[in-house]
């Protein structure tokens, strides 16, 4: 009896896999993203304090929540790459990368064009915000491992690493941060008692982040159906160039 | 144990008797120290203010310069494939090579603070904690720096990318170093953030040589 994980762990059945799931988890994306963007602009109220600005939490939150989330999935796959040495595990945390960075991008400059108007300055040196942007810079880090070590495959073995030594320090620095104060308002929809916020916000915000979700999920197994051919392609070339020099041995 | 110790000795005889290492690192943390009233201005007031952070920032920056040659040069010419076959686990190899670092990079730097205090009209009353803070501070700044100089050693330009990848682990070293002067100097009691500052050195002694060696090793092969 063999796992989802074990059976995926055959290229060929995944790309077989992923080609079939991929056009219904994008049209899903497609269409929770447009319903939430209408709950968002058209059916949630404005909020009492903040007004129309408020609405751009719609787009800030489920950025921030995958964030997060997909740095937890690059840490997944480099764990599995590292002890299980699963074929997919690489490529999965290769093409998280760059996605996890554009998600904590968004996050950042949304938060940044929220924090205008609300709190009257683009940036502030408040614990969430340093941590996020600490969270960036290692997203740049790993991807910027990756691309200077020439060997492909200890690359990924180092950047395995990293994202693991990465997951250890990040709760140490989060926590170093939170140090000080805090101008960032707390945690209101996950927490202890049930969330805080009212469910007129509340509903457009959850299916926004599930469509934020869905599309995440679309585009990395995009980005990974792409590295899986970009590395067939390779070892193509790779034995056509063996194949040439094996002609000229035998001509001369 | 005679082995780890001998390899210490090693590192501590290069770092001496090589030259350059340990007088560049002090060369730049006085140079980075000069420059910032100059650009700041020389309002000892303002300076006064911020020299403990000013110092352990340059301390970070200059201890980063020494920090790419603790396995390259064994790498280059071959003593680390010895180390690797050798007794000692890789582990205590890397344990070894970041102690000789702290001793011979963060030692020194941490007791060159007060002299650039001086320059910064940093409190005199002040000097033993900030001096105490460093040498507490410094082991987990050679410690988590040689897990970037293994995961960089056979990097392109892996002296401009290290510091890129251990620059951002070292925020809650410098966060806890800051808050630990400030907490003792302020009187405000969060003598707890010294504690902390100890427990960071104390981990990442204990964590960094397993994930460097883990590095080492894949290279190695």
């Amino acid at each position: 009896m063999q796992t989802l994980t074990q059976r995926l762990a055959n290229p060929t059945r995944f790309m077989e896999l992923s080609a079939q799931l991929l056009p219904w988890i994008s049209g899903a994306a497609a269409v929770i993203i447009t319903y939430g963007l209408y709950l968002s602009f058209f059916v949630a109220p404005p909020d009492s304090l903040q007004g129309e600005t408020a609405r751009i939490m719609y787009v800030h939150v489920p950025s921030a929540w995958l964030s997060m989330a997909v740095y937890a999935l690059i840490a997944v796959s480099a764990f599995g790459l590292l002890v299980f040495r699963h074929p997919l595990a690489d490529v999965s945390a290769k093409a998280a990368a760059p996605l996890g960075a554009a998600f904590t991008f968004l996050a950042l400059v949304t938060g940044s064009l929220w924090g205008r108007p609300t709190w009257g300055t683009y940036w502030v040196w408040d614990a969430r915000l340093t941590s996020v942007l600490i969270l960036f810079f290692l997203y740049l880090v790993l991807m910027a491992l990756r691309s200077s070590i020439e060997d492909e495959s200890l690359a990924s073995k180092l950047t395995a690493i990293l994202a693991l030594v990465g997951i250890v320090m990040l709760p140490i620095i989060k926590f170093s941060v939170e140090f000080g104060n805090t101008l960032h308002q707390p945690a209101s929809v996950i927490r202890a008692g049930g969330p805080t916020i009212d469910a007129a916000l509340l509903t457009p915000l959850l299916v926004m982040a599930v469509g934020f979700t869905l599309m995440f999920v679309a585009m990395h197994l995009k980005a990974m159906r792409n590295e899986i051919l970009r590395r067939r392609v390779k070892a193509l070339q790779l034995a056509e160039v063996e194949r040439a020099q094996g002609q000229l041995a035998a001509a001369e | 144990m005679s082995a780890f110790l001998a390899l210490v000795k090693r590192d501590l005889r290069l770092a001496v008797r090589q030259g350059g290492a340990l007088g560049t690192a002090l060369g730049f943390y006085m140079l980075v120290v000069t420059l910032l009233p100059l650009g700041l201005g020389a309002d000892l007031n303002l300076l006064s203010r911020i020299a403990p952070g000013v110092l352990w920032i340059a301390l970070l920056l200059a201890a980063l310069l020494s920090l790419g040659r603790v396995f390259s040069s064994d790498y280059e010419d071959g003593s680390l494939d010895i180390l690797a076959t050798g007794s000692l686990p890789m582990e205590l190899v890397v344990t070894a090579k970041a102690l000789a670092h702290w001793i011979s990079t963060g030692i020194p730097l941490a007791l060159m603070a007060p002299v650039l205090g001086l320059l910064l009209n940093l409190d005199i009353g002040a000097y033993p904690l900030l001096v105490t803070t460093m040498l507490v501070g410094t082991p987990a700044v050679s410690f988590i720096g040689a897990v970037g100089a293994a995961l960089t050693l056979r990097a392109y330009r892996g002296g401009l990318l290290i510091a890129l990848l251990v620059l951002p682990l070292y925020v809650p070293t410098l966060v806890f170093g800051m808050a630990a002067i400030n907490g003792l100097l302020g009187g405000t009691g969060t003598g707890g953030a010294f504690l902390i500052l100890t427990a960071l050195s104390l981990i990442s002694a204990v964590l960094s040589p397993l994930a460097a060696a883990a590095a080492l090793r894949v290279q190695m092969q």
